[in-house]
């Protein structure tokens, strides 16, 4: 089965909702480890990590 | 700017599809404007931050010479027309006197009689914090060269601290090598949202828009089928 459209239109919010998450976790990742070493730098490399592999995740997914 | 128009036509592009969409059956542009929508969001703002802080770099020249015209004059005002020094004092000495004027900090380095972070008076010995954020935003203590007196020592200005910040958010070497390699990829996704923005781009100009290629195939999509 292929990735089906939405044959229903989505709203603003909707559209933004995952992309807001995203930048968020973009920001929590960059100044953490701006703030401390250690867990501070964990944390950064899981928010900025996670980006890279949904991308992965999405590109490559057999549907 | 094409971050920002990025979004703005992200919407529009993305009222019937599901978030992370990837129509891998469908012709090349379709697939690229996949792709170039999912990275390209996923990363915005990711591309901001780097973006903006980087354009902040391009100023470090011009935000050094505000300082050193401003603060740095000011702090050595009444220094401003001797010459170098005959006879400079010890180094080390300047240093012990900075780590005690600010227990909590360690010196980063030391500015010369003469360069562009000091005085022709003065040492500079700029301190800095322990985290990496505090490790970036330096205090000078200025020292004179001849009698070893700390003479003036402060907090840099919010425009100095700026540039400071932006540097590491910039170049992204400020979380081990783990944040580094992280960076590196996240350098080549956006390499990849150019090259398909670019492609898509070139292709609209050319008349063979995506639209007119999505259109087409929904159009297709919705043929009624005929089983037997």
């Amino acid at each position: 089965m292929k990735p089906m459209p939405i044959h229903r239109r989505q709203t603003t919010t909707q559209i933004f909702a995952v992309p807001l998450l995203l930048a968020i976790l973009s920001i929590v990742g960059l100044v953490s480890a701006l703030v401390g070493d250690g867990a501070w730098d964990g944390l950064s490399w899981i928010a900025l990590g996670i980006p890279i592999v949904l991308c992965g995740y999405f590109l490559l997914k057999r549907s | 700017m094409a971050i920002v128009s990025g979004i703005v036509v992200y919407e529009p592009s993305m009222r019937k599809l599901k978030f992370g969409t990837y129509r891998r059956d469908r012709l090349r542009v379709v697939r690229w404007l996949d792709v170039h929508n999912l990275t390209g969001i996923v990363l915005v703002m990711w591309m901001l931050v780097v973006g903006f802080t980087g354009v902040i770099n391009t100023w470090a020249e011009l935000v050094i010479k505000v300082w050193q015209f401003g603060q740095l004059a000011e702090m050595t005002a009444q220094y401003k027309d001797k010459s170098l020094p005959a006879n400079p004092g010890s180094i080390e000495s300047a240093v012990q006197v900075a780590i005690r004027a600010e227990p909590a900090m360690k010196p980063a380095f030391v500015a010369f009689p003469g360069t562009i972070f000091s005085s022709k008076s003065h040492y500079a010995v700029f301190m800095r914090g322990n985290t990496p954020l505090t490790a970036k935003l330096l205090k000078p203590a200025l020292s004179d060269a001849e009698t070893g007196v700390m003479t003036d020592s402060r907090e840099l200005p919010w425009y100095v601290a700026t540039l400071l910040i932006s540097q590491p958010l910039h170049f992204g070497d400020y979380g081990g090598m783990p944040l580094k390699i992280i960076w590196a990829i996240l350098d080549i996704i956006t390499i990849a949202v150019l090259i398909t923005g670019l492609y898509l781009w070139l292709r609209r100009k050319s008349g063979l828009s995506v639209e007119r290629v999505v259109v087409d195939a929904s159009a297709a999509d919705h043929r009624p089928v005929y089983t037997s």
